[in-house]
C-alpha cells in the first residue's frame, strides 16, 4: 500500500471518489478550496460531475435534487458557507436524503480567519438550522486541509447498500413517486417527527465511534477529537514520561456521542479535562455525560489558536496537584 | 361523439384548492397537456416551490421533488445534472423565482441549464396573503405596500424574463397570459417550445405566465381579468421575448 | 346535439365559462354546491356550438366538451 503525501483536503476529495461519489457541487472558500480544485478534474475523470455552484445556498440545493434521484452527491465548505446552508440541511432531513456535507472549519465568528477551529461543534451537533433534527457528525483524525501529511489509501469495501426504492427519476414501469420537505396537516408531520426520532435513536445504538488511548488505569481522562486529540496524544505520551498516568477518549462520531464510554472512562479516571479549539461546546456534552459525578475541566484556544503539548501538560498536573493526586515517582 | 376538451391523461381528476378564479389551475393544465403531446410523462420530473404553486406536485401525475422557497432552478439543475435523460421542469410563483430566488434562476439561465422553468406572475404573494411582491406594479396596494407601491421606498417592478434574455443561456423566453382561447392557445405553444428547447438540448427555456389573484387583488374574478388586462399586461409585455438562433423546434 | 358537462363540485363560480361563451348557453346555478359556490349551469343546451371555449378558460378543468355528429 502505497503512503502518499497529500494535503488534508485533497486526501477527503480522493476519499470521496474512492466512496463512489457521483456529483460534487461546491463554491470557493478558505481553507477548503481545494476539495473543490481536487475534484474538478478528478471527477470527469470517472465520468462523474462537478458542477461551482453560485453560493453555498444554490451548492446545498443542487446536492438536495443529485440526492432526490438517488445519487451518490458531496458538498464542503467552511463556517460561513456551512452557515448558508442550514436551511438546506434541514430540508435534507425533512426529505430524507441522504448527502455528505464536509466542514473544514475555520476561526469564527463572523467572516473570522482561515485558521483552523472547533467553534462550529453545536452548529454541526445541535442541528444549526430549523425544527427538531440530528445528522451524523464524524470528526476524522484531525488533519489540516491545507497541511501535507502521508496518506494510505485502503480498498474500500462496502456491504452491499439497500435499492434506493424511493428516489425520483421519471416514472417509467412504475406509479409516479415523490419527494416531499413538508405536511400541513399538524398530525402527519407530528407523525413524521416521530419516525425521524426513531432514525436519530437508532443512529444512537448503531452509529457510535470512539478510540481510547492511553493507560488503562488514569489518573485523570482527557476528552478531544479531531486535531485537537493529535496533540491530547502527545499530552499522554509526555505524561507517561514524567509518570502521570493519562488517558483519552476521542470521540469519533460527535452525534452521536460516546456517552456511555466517556462516563465510564470519566468515574474510573475521578477528573477529566475537556480540550478544544473553542470556548467549551463539546464540553457541555462531556457534563451531560458525565452527570456531575466527577469534576470537568475545560482547556480551550480559539480564534485559530491551537493548543500546544506543554500548555496543555501544565493544565493536567496543575489540577492533579490541585486535587491531591501523588506522581508515579512522587514528583 | 367528438371530444372537443377533455382532462389531459397526465392532470389528475381532483379538485384544485386554488381561489376562484385564479390561473395556476390553468397553467399546470397547459403543462400537462404539452406533456401528454410530447408523451414525455415517464422521463419527466417536475420541481416545485413555497407558495401557492406548491400544489401543483398533488395534480401533474409525473415524479416531483419538492424543495425551499426560491432554490427549485438549482434542485432542478441537480436533478438535470444526475440524470441528462430526465426532463426537468420548475414551477414558480413571483417571489419564489425573482425575490428570494433570483440568484437561483440567473444562474441556472446563465449556466445554459437544460431545464424548463414555469413562472406564475400575479404581483404579489397569494399564500402569505397578499403582500407586495418584486412583480408588483407601482401604486399597487398590497398588505405591505397600503399606500400604494413607490419607486422612492420600493422600486420598480422587475422584469424578470428581460433580464434572463441578455444572457447567452437562455434558449427561449417568453411571457404569456390566459385570459382569453386565444392567448390560451398562444401560452400552449410557449410552454411546448420551453419543452422542446430542452428535448432538443438547447439550453434554458422559461416562460412567464400573467395571472390574476383575485383574492389578494381584492377583486371578484372577472374584475381581476380585466386588472390584468388593462395594468399587468402594459406593465409585462407579452410574446416572445427571446428565441436564440438555432431554436428551432416548429411546434 | 353537442354536450356541455359541467363538474359542479369542482366549479368555484368564477364565471369565465359563462363570459366567454359566444351562445350565451351558460349561467349561474340557483343552488349553491358543497362548497358554497353557485356554479355555471348549461342552461340552454341547444345553441351550444360545441367550440369549448368554456373548457379552454375554466381554471378547475370542471368542464368537457363534446360535439355530436349528426350535426
Amino acid at each position: 500500500m502505497k503512503r502518499i503525501l497529500m494535503k488534508g483536503n485533497e486526501a477527503i476529495a480522493e476519499a470521496a471518489v474512492r466512496a463512489g461519489c457521483d456529483l460534487y457541487f461546491g463554491y470557493p472558500i478558505t481553507p477548503q478550496t481545494e476539495i473543490s480544485e481536487y475534484l474538478s478534474s478528478r471527477l470527469p475523470e470517472e465520468g462523474k460531475v462537478f458542477l461551482q455552484a453560485e453560493s453555498e445556498i444554490a451548492a446545498i440545493y443542487m446536492v438536495y435534487g443529485a440526492a432526490a434521484v438517488g445519487k451518490r452527491v458531496l458538498t464542503s465548505s467552511s463556517g460561513p458557507g456551512i452557515s448558508l446552508k442550514q436551511e438546506g440541511i434541514s430540508y435534507l432531513v425533512s426529505a430524507e436524503l441522504p448527502a455528505v456535507i464536509v466542514n473544514m472549519s475555520r476561526g469564527g465568528p463572523g467572516l473570522g480567519n482561515i485558521q483552523p477551529s472547533q467553534s462550529d461543534y453545536f452548529q454541526a451537533v445541535k442541528g444549526g438550522g430549523h425544527g427538531d433534527y440530528k445528522t451524523i457528525v464524524l470528526a476524522p483524525d484531525g488533519m489540516l486541509g491545507q497541511m501535507m501529511e502521508p496518506v494510505v489509501f485502503t480498498e474500500p469495501q462496502f456491504d452491499p447498500l439497500p435499492p434506493k426504492d424511493w428516489a425520483v427519476s421519471g416514472k417509467e414501469g412504475r406509479k409516479r413517486r415523490f419527494i416531499i420537505c413538508f405536511a400541513l396537516d399538524p398530525q402527519e408531520l407530528e407523525k413524521v417527527n416521530q419516525a425521524l426520532q426513531e432514525k436519530f435513536r437508532a443512529m444512537e445504538r448503531n452509529e457510535i465511534r470512539y478510540e481510547i488511548f492511553g493507560d488503562e488505569h488514569p489518573d485523570l481522562l482527557l476528552v478531544g477529537y479531531g486535531t485537537v486529540a493529535r496533540i491530547l496524544k502527545s499530552v499522554v505520551r509526555e505524561g507517561a514520561r514524567k509518570g502521570l498516568r493519562l488517558a483519552l477518549v476521542r470521540p469519533i462520531t460527535l452525534y452521536p456521542f460516546p456517552s456511555a464510554v466517556m462516563k465510564e472512562k470519566a468515574v474510573q479516571a475521578g477528573r477529566v479535562i475537556d480540550v478544544e479549539m473553542n470556548h467549551g461546546q463539546m464540553l457541555e456534552d462531556v457534563r451531560l455525560a458525565v452527570e456531575g459525578r466527577v469534576p470537568v475541566h475545560f482547556y480551550g484556544r480559539s480564534g485559530g489558536m491551537i493548543p500546544t503539548v506543554e500548555d496543555t501538560l501544565q493544565k493536567v498536573m496543575d489540577i492533579l496537584s490541585r486535587e491531591g493526586v501523588k506522581h508515579e515517582n512522587g514528583i | 361523439m367528438k371530444t372537443v376538451f377533455e382532462r389531459p391523461h397526465s392532470l389528475f381528476d381532483l379538485p384544485y384548492p386554488y381561489c376562484p378564479g385564479c390561473h395556476h389551475g390553468l397553467a399546470q393544465r397547459l403543462i400537462a397537456e404539452v406533456i401528454d403531446e410530447l408523451s414525455i410523462s415517464d422521463r419527466t420530473i417536475g420541481v416545485g416551490p413555497v407558495g401557492c404553486s406548491v400544489y401543483i406536485y398533488e395534480h401533474i401525475d409525473v415524479d416531483f421533488v419538492m424543495g425551499a422557497h426560491g432554490r427549485s432552478p438549482a434542485i432542478a439543475t441537480g436533478i438535470k445534472r444526475s440524470r441528462p435523460g430526465t426532463i426537468v421542469f420548475s414551477y414558480q410563483g413571483d417571489g419564489d423565482i425573482a425575490a428570494i430566488g433570483t440568484a437561483e434562476i440567473i444562474h441556472a439561465a446563465n449556466r445554459g441549464e437544460n431545464i424548463s422553468c414555469f413562472f406564475i406572475n400575479n404581483a404579489i404573494y397569494g399564500m402569505t396573503g397578499g403582500q407586495m411582491a418584486p412583480t408588483s406594479l407601482l401604486g399597487q396596494k398590497t398588505q405591505t405596500s397600503p399606500r400604494g407601491r413607490k419607486v422612492q421606498t420600493e422600486g420598480y417592478p422587475f422584469h424578470l424574463c428581460e433580464m434572463l434574455a441578455v444572457s447567452e443561456g437562455s434558449a427561449y423566453i417568453a411571457r404569456v397570459a390566459l385570459t382569453n382561447p386565444r392567448l390560451i392557445k398562444k401560452a400552449k405553444e410557449a410552454i411546448r417550445k420551453a419543452f422542446l428547447t430542452q428535448i432538443e438540448e438547447q439550453g434554458f427555456s422559461l416562460v412567464e405566465i400573467l395571472s390574476p389573484c383575485p383574492t389578494n387583488w381584492r377583486l371578484p374574478p372577472l374584475e381581476a381579468v380585466k386588472w390584468l388586462e388593462e395594468h399587468l399586461m402594459a406593465t409585462y409585455r407579452i410574446g416572445e421575448i427571446k428565441v436564440k438562433e438555432g431554436v428551432t423546434n416548429a411546434c | 346535439m353537442n354536450r356541455v358537462i359541467i363538474n359542479q363540485e369542482y366549479c368555484k363560480g368564477c364565471g369565465y365559462c359563462i363570459q366567454i361563451c359566444p351562445q350565451k348557453v351558460l349561467s349561474f346555478s340557483e343552488e349553491f354546491n358543497t362548497h358554497g359556490y353557485y356554479p355555471a349551469n348549461v342552461g340552454r343546451r341547444e345553441v351550444c356550438i360545441g367550440c369549448g371555449f368554456c373548457a379552454q378558460v375554466c381554471p378547475d378543468v370542471a368542464i368537457s366538451v363534446y360535439r355530436g355528429d349528426e350535426l
